[in-house]
């Protein structure tokens, strides 16, 4: 029971068609969007909460929830919508693709999440490397200005409205919402305190709600075909449809949008073209972006692609970008570039990722040539427990859960790289000399 | 309030108070290395991780709200094994080279890892090794020490004022430093010392000198600016090695001056340590006894009409009473302590104190500064103007030069009186402004009275803060901001001239035959008549010990016991840290040994007896200090309608090289060259 | 990577003026933050110094002297432009070759084969590894981390450019058509329709549109 096309809501999400306006209008985006907000603030927040629809960002946050948060009545302070188009978690790229061939879907959803909020501005932080995605955005807003349907009384709702497109400049961290405002304000990319939480003071200072890009755009579908609709899709609790990346050892990478809970061995066969050398040749898949651990073939073999499913194997949905490894992959080695992107994109704030990250990534260089000692082994598990946990923000909570992956499901492979590397080099080993 | 258990002891603490702040009511010491409880809260070394229950993970308790039932443990395993844990990684990296750190000993790092630390280290792999940046010329670095704390970033921008620290770079490549290897434009660099929780940045003038277990330690007062900032004199044997501030919230919170700091040096060089006495024209030198004969044949030979005495900035009180005494004793109403002739007005303490206080200016809410540049007058008071308007609705106007940069924006109202003139009739839109204030403050320098019409500026700005209504019995918000350690005292004690007594300007104006200069070294010798015999008594070979005819080498600020007067009339104590070099002596003891020599035996044979006499002169000196209201709004003697229009000029334009100490050190003169305080010339020479 | 808040050896300009183009880029920037929030377009100011730079001198990258012009523009102390300008990856603090090879290594693209990308970077452009500048000035290499187009792995990106599903041979053919001055239509190298499935899409068959 694959979800069928007319249930999709990205429906050009290959870009197929063309992103501009009338033929977005023909998709159906834009379609009545005035008479949405027209049934009101409480409305649309309590549809988006009964639809179920959780952040598609990594972290699941139920949406309607978080919306409510944002102060009901009006003050002296501005309210902002900020959209999370950071999409850096190593393999995600999935709003990518609804920025450069469905950016109705999120602009329309920009204007919705505002109003719903209570914002009268918007900003879009899009990683700085989508240079050209950043390009069709911004033409795609201008349209909508032209329209009528951003701007001073947007689509005629009596609601003004503006939406602007901020570029990151190449920093992962900026991906957490608190790390983005600052970067958005021309600060560093380094998170705030909680509390306070953005919702109480943002952007500017001011209440502030941050959203995935996903999460916004598929608000306007939900609202026009129901909370229903979209919860009937999906497990309880983990509804709805959703963008999965499939890659690495695949026969056919590709994005697509499916049905929450969908088996992962079906994601893989019935869109992917199947792991390479077919299903068994199948090592583990990182089922959710780089944060989330990896799961040997055997969880692989009839879990099923929701939030409660992955965690309940100690992994989670994350961004469902799902990367699938087969037997030929040097599964340390693969975990050791991991570490070694956390350490890159750590912002130095918090002295155990600062720190920490690099002693991490360090051990799992050496854990890829075997030229260590058994017990690092357990050394490096200790470390990664010493981060977690400990730090302002979730990075190094994700950057060291791929390793603890790997130390649960592969150890033995860790143990015989280094009693191989000790056979090659049978003298003693003089790491404490360099 | 809201009631916290900490490890079961039940505490209550506003709300808005931090877990922290809890465990500290508790009397649970909670180690931190980025928190600074004058700094904002960054909450990035982790160090201060403590559990609360219900929390899932560790909080950062140095910012972490109390909530009302908070239930908090400071000594679980979670959290030892989050301190252990932060304190390794704040270990991998560290070079541990505390053998030759000059914070071994006073380290935090080295503190806590006796706490939390290994005995071994787990870490196998390369350890990082930064470069060390130039920040100055007080301050070494060595940034592979750095734990990236940020606290000197925060206190350059926040309490310094002077954004130009940074951490560039991001991860473990993270550096602090000005990126462009700059030196801080700040008078109050020093502090970044004290602040830096580790060996990253350490005092320059002290690197290889010292271990803090072989110092002895006196508190003193920093006589090198009028705030009165409590300080401790550490010395090894018969030298100052360093000078570090004291807490004293009333007055410098914990910081401390440049020039109070690093001037130590000078007090080994150039130094008065025998007496002199000119002998055909040319310096010999000469013992006590021939100095005294020299003094009393020339004191007993002039009238005493034709003696005069003039006070110098550092001096103690003390000595000032000594001399005023024996003067007195002498026959001589001419003295004063005014070298700038500033028109001080010593009539009523009020007219010449910082009434408001400097405790008091966090609660003003508007502030207008004539002729003054509290940022080079007193930097530390200026750091205090600037904590008052980071809280923000706090106007600033300032009457003076043009440009000057006081760390926080202000509004400029124009160079000169014309510009009182145009507050006082209203016709400056800053009057309406500083009028609607509830706690208004006026701010008049030194520089704005050294002029011929400073009585006149004086009423002027008196009348201002009256017009404001500033002056009232719970709030005094006329003050004068002075310049040096000595010169309130001095002014406490009247040291002014007496009954028909000599200004300095008629003193020097031929109105003295003999003139007795207790370290005046604050105007230019050369307008000493030749005529004039000179008896120079003071610390330093400055200015006017070359005019002397006769040295009396008395002892500097650190040399004594002696009280010392701040800008708010705060009489404060300092102890002998070090005794005077060679023959030089303690300043009082020197004019009681001379006037036995006259016949005129001055009435006190010890300190106790000396102070006894002093506080029934001035009573001021020996109570407590407090903050007194005005009221009685009779203003000083001058007319605000006959100011002149000339521009107020600086009181001071080298901050490096403004007092005779400062002047014999070259820790100051390298300052001087790299802040371009002198001419390159002479910086080349 | 480029070693931040180091100063290298590299010669800085003693001066920089942002030129029309850049003006009118600026003026626009500024007007999406709120007043007195200008310094939101630090990131934003410091993209139109680097492309203003790769206009007038074919090395895109920021001089200390654009920051601090930057910082005067928008009311904020040089210093925290520095701090910006060496925080954010893309931001070249030296000066670069014509064309910036951006190779990325992050898993998934080094499950596709990355190692071949790069090493035909190093073959054509004439690079001895990451961090280089070829001789002739045309390339700079670097590793970046994940550039969020996985399903198309392996990936380079070419200044502002995405090529995608490389491998060593069109890798070698990109940079061989680069140095002969032309600009290779982005995206696969294999004509994919982006993200869709080699062979083309087996979902989005049947949507209203076009």
């Amino acid at each position: 029971m694959a979800l069928s096309d007319k249930d999709r809501i990205f429906t050009n999400l290959y870009g197929v068609q063309d992103w501009r306006l009338p033929a977005a209008q023909k998709r159906g985006n834009w379609d009545g969007t005035k008479a949405i907000l027209e049934k009101g603030r409480d409305w649309i927040i309590e549809e988006v909460k009964q639809s179920g629809l959780r952040g598609r960002g990594g972290a699941g946050f139920p949406t309607g929830m978080k919306w409510s948060f944002m102060p009901k009545q009006a003050s002296e302070r501005p309210h902002y919508l900020v959209v999370n188009a950071d999409e850096s978690e190593p393999g995600t790229c999935k709003d990518r693709d609804i920025i450069r061939h469905d950016p109705h879907t999120l602009i329309e959803g920009c204007l919705i999440a505002g109003f719903a909020m209570g914002a009268h501005a918007g900003y879009i932080y899009i990683r700085g490397e989508y240079y050209n995605e950043s390009v069709v955005l911004e033409a795609a807003i201008q349209e909508a200005y032209d329209a009528g349907l951003l701007g001073k009384n947007a689509c005629g709702s009596g609601w003004d409205f503006d939406l602007y497109v901020h570029r990151g400049a190449g920093a992962y961290i900026c991906g957490e919402e608190t790390a983005l405002i600052e970067s958005l304000e021309g600060k560093k990319g380094m998170p705030r305190l909680k509390p306070p939480f953005p919702a109480a003071v943002g952007l500017y200072g001011a209440p502030t709600t941050v959203n995935n890009v996903e999460t916004v755009a598929v608000v306007p579908t939900i609202l026009r075909r129901g909370a229903a609709w979209f919860a009937g899709f999906g497990r309880p609790k983990n509804s709805g449809t959703k963008i999965f990346c499939i890659q690495g050892h695949v026969n056919k990478p590709c994005n697509v949008e499916e049905e929450m809970s969908i088996p992962m061995r079906e994601l893989i066969e019935r869109h992917a073209g199947g792991v390479r050398g077919g299903w068994d040749n199948l090592l583990c898949v990182i089922p959710g972006g780089s944060s989330t651990p990896l799961l040997p073939k055997h969880i692989c073999d009839d879990v099923l692609m929701d939030f409660d499913a992955l965690r309940e194997h100690k992994s989670g949905l994350g961004t469902a970008g799902v990367i699938v490894m087969d037997k030929s992959t040097d599964i340390v080695r693969a975990i050791a570039r991991l570490s070694k992107f956390y350490k890159h994109e750590s912002c130095g704030q918090c002295t155990p990722c600062r720190e920490g990250m690099g002693w991490v990534s360090r051990m799992m260089e050496r854990m890829v040539e075997g030229r260590a000692e058994i017990e690092e082994i357990d050394l490096l598990e200790e470390v990664t427990r010493r981060i977690e946990g400990h730090t302002i923000c979730a990075l190094a909570d994700g950057g060291v859960w791929p390793v603890q992956g790997l130390i649960r499901h592969y150890r033995p492979v860790m143990e015989e790289r280094i009693a191989e590397y000790k056979r090659r080099h049978a003298k003693p080993l003089p790491m404490a000399a360099e | 309030m809201a009631k916290v258990i900490v490890d079961g002891i039940e505490v209550e603490v506003p709300n808005g108070a931090t877990v922290l702040q809890a465990c500290e009511a508790a009397g649970k010491e909670i180690p931190r290395f980025c928190y600074h409880e004058r700094l904002s809260v960054a909450g990035n070394c982790r160090m201060c991780l403590v559990e609360v229950e219900k929390a899932p993970k560790p909080v950062a308790s140095c910012a972490y709200p109390v909530a009302d039932g908070m239930v908090v443990k400071t000594d679980s395993p979670m959290v030892r094994n989050a301190r252990r844990g932060v304190m390794e990684f704040l270990l991998i990296n560290h070079p541990l080279d505390c053998p030759i750190c000059d914070q071994g000993g006073e380290c935090d790092l080295q503190d806590q890892a006796v706490g939390y630390g290994m005995d071994h280290s787990r870490y196998r792999e390369p350890k990082r090794a930064v470069k060390d940046k130039y920040v100055g010329p007080l301050i070494k670095t060595i940034m592979t020490r750095c734990i990236q704390c940020t606290r000197c970033v925060r206190f350059a921008s926040e309490v310094a004022g002077v954004p130009e620290l940074g951490a560039t770079g991001r991860g473990e490549a993270m550096e602090i430093g000005t990126y462009v290897e700059k030196a801080l434009t700040t008078e109050l660099s020093g502090n970044l010392i004290d602040i830096c929780p580790v060996g990253a940045l350490t005092s320059r003038p002290y690197a290889f000198v010292s271990r803090p277990w072989e110092l002895r330690k006196t508190d003193s007062i920093d006589v090198q600016d009028a705030t009165g900032t409590n300080i401790r004199v550490d010395n090894r044997g018969p030298e100052v090695l360093r000078i570090l501030p004291r807490i004293n919230d009333d007055v410098n919170e914990e910081w401390m001056a440049d020039r109070g700091r690093f001037s130590f040096d000078g007090l080994k060089r150039k130094r008065l340590d025998r007496p002199w006495l000119r002998v055909d024209g040319t310096l010999k030198p000469a013992s006590w006894a021939e100095a005294f004969r020299a003094v009393a044949a020339k004191l007993k030979a002039t009238a005493p009409d034709r003696i005069g005495a003039v006070a110098g900035d550092l001096v103690d009180a003390e000595a000032v009473f000594a001399l005023k005494a024996l003067m007195g004793a002498l026959g001589s109403a001419n003295l004063d302590c005014r070298q700038d002739g500033a028109a001080v007005d010593a009539t009523r303490r009020d007219f010449f104190l910082f009434n408001t206080t400097i405790a008091g200016i966090d609660q003003a809410d508007a502030l207008l500064i004539i002729g003054s540049d509290p940022r080079r007058e007193a930097p530390v008071i200026n750091a205090r103007i600037r904590k008052r308007w980071v809280l923000g609705r706090f106007p600033i106007g300032r009457i003076g030069p043009a440009g000057v940069d006081l760390t926080y924006p202000h509004q400029h109202l124009g160079e000169g009186p014309a510009a009182i003139r145009a507050l006082l009739d209203g016709s400056h839109p800053f009057a309406e402004t500083f009028r609607a204030a509830k706690n208004p403050m006026v701010i008049v320098g030194r520089g704005a009275l050294a002029r011929p019409d400073g009585l006149h500026v004086l009423a002027a700005a008196w009348e201002l803060a009256r017009s404001a209504n500033a002056l009232r019995p719970d709030w005094h918000g006329f003050n004068l901001l002075h310049l040096f350690g000595g010169q309130v005292g001095a002014l406490e004690l009247g040291f002014l001239p007496g009954k028909g007594g000599k200004t300095l300007g008629q003193m020097l104006d031929g109105g003295v035959d003999t003139l007795w200069l207790l370290g005046a070294d604050g105007f230019d010798p050369a307008l000493i008549p030749a005529s004039t015999f000179v008896i120079y008594q003071g610390h330093h070979g400055d200015r006017a010990a070359a005019r002397a005819d006769v040295i009396l080498p008395g002892a500097a600020y650190t040399e004594k016991d002696a009280t010392y007067v701040n800008t708010e009339g705060r009489a404060q104590r300092a102890w002998l840290a070090v005794h005077a070099p060679g023959e030089a002596r303690e300043d009082w003891r020197i004019m009681r040994a001379l006037s036995e020599g006259l016949g005129l035996r001055l009435p006190f044979d010890d300190l106790a007896q000396l102070r006894a006499r002093m506080a029934e002169a001035a009573p001021a000196l020996a109570q407590p200090f407090a903050r007194r209201g005005c009221t009685d709004p009779a203003g000083p003697a001058g007319d605000p309608t006959a100011m002149s229009d000339a521009a107020f000029l600086p009181a001071i334009t080298q901050y490096h090289l403004a007092d005779a100490i400062a002047r014999a050190s070259e820790v100051m003169a390298e300052c001087a060259r790299t802040y371009g305080e002198q001419p390159r010339l002479q910086a080349a020479e | 990577m480029s070693a931040p808040g180091a100063q290298g050896d590299h010669a800085e300009p003693t001066h920089f003026a942002f030129d029309a183009e850049s003006e009118a880029q600026i003026a626009r920037i500024i007007a999406r933050y709120p007043a007195g929030k200008q310094a939101s377009a630090v990131i934003p100011l410091l993209y139109v110094a680097q492309k203003q730079m790769g206009r007038q001198t074919g090395s895109a990258w920021v001089p200390r002297v654009a920051m601090d012009a930057i910082g005067a523009r928008l009311g904020m102390p040089p210093i925290r432009v520095y701090e910006v300008a060496t925080f954010y990856f893309m931001f070249n603090t030296r000066p670069i070759g014509r064309f910036h090879l951006q190779v990325c290594g992050t898993t998934p693209c080094m499950l596709r084969g990355s190692d071949d990308v790069l090493r035909a970077c190093q073959d054509a452009g004439h690079l001895k590894g990451y961090g280089d500048t070829s001789a002739d000035g045309l390339f700079t290499l670097t590793e970046v981390e994940c550039l969020g187009a996985c399903v198309n792995a392996p990936v380079l990106q070419v200044d502002d450019d995405y090529y995608e599903d490389l491998d060593y041979d069109r890798t070698v053919a990109l940079i061989e058509s680069l140095k002969r001055g032309e600009r290779p239509k982005p995206g696969s190298t294999i004509g994919r329709q982006t993200s869709a499935p080699e062979g083309g899409p087996l979902t989005l068959i049947d949507v209203p549109g076009e």
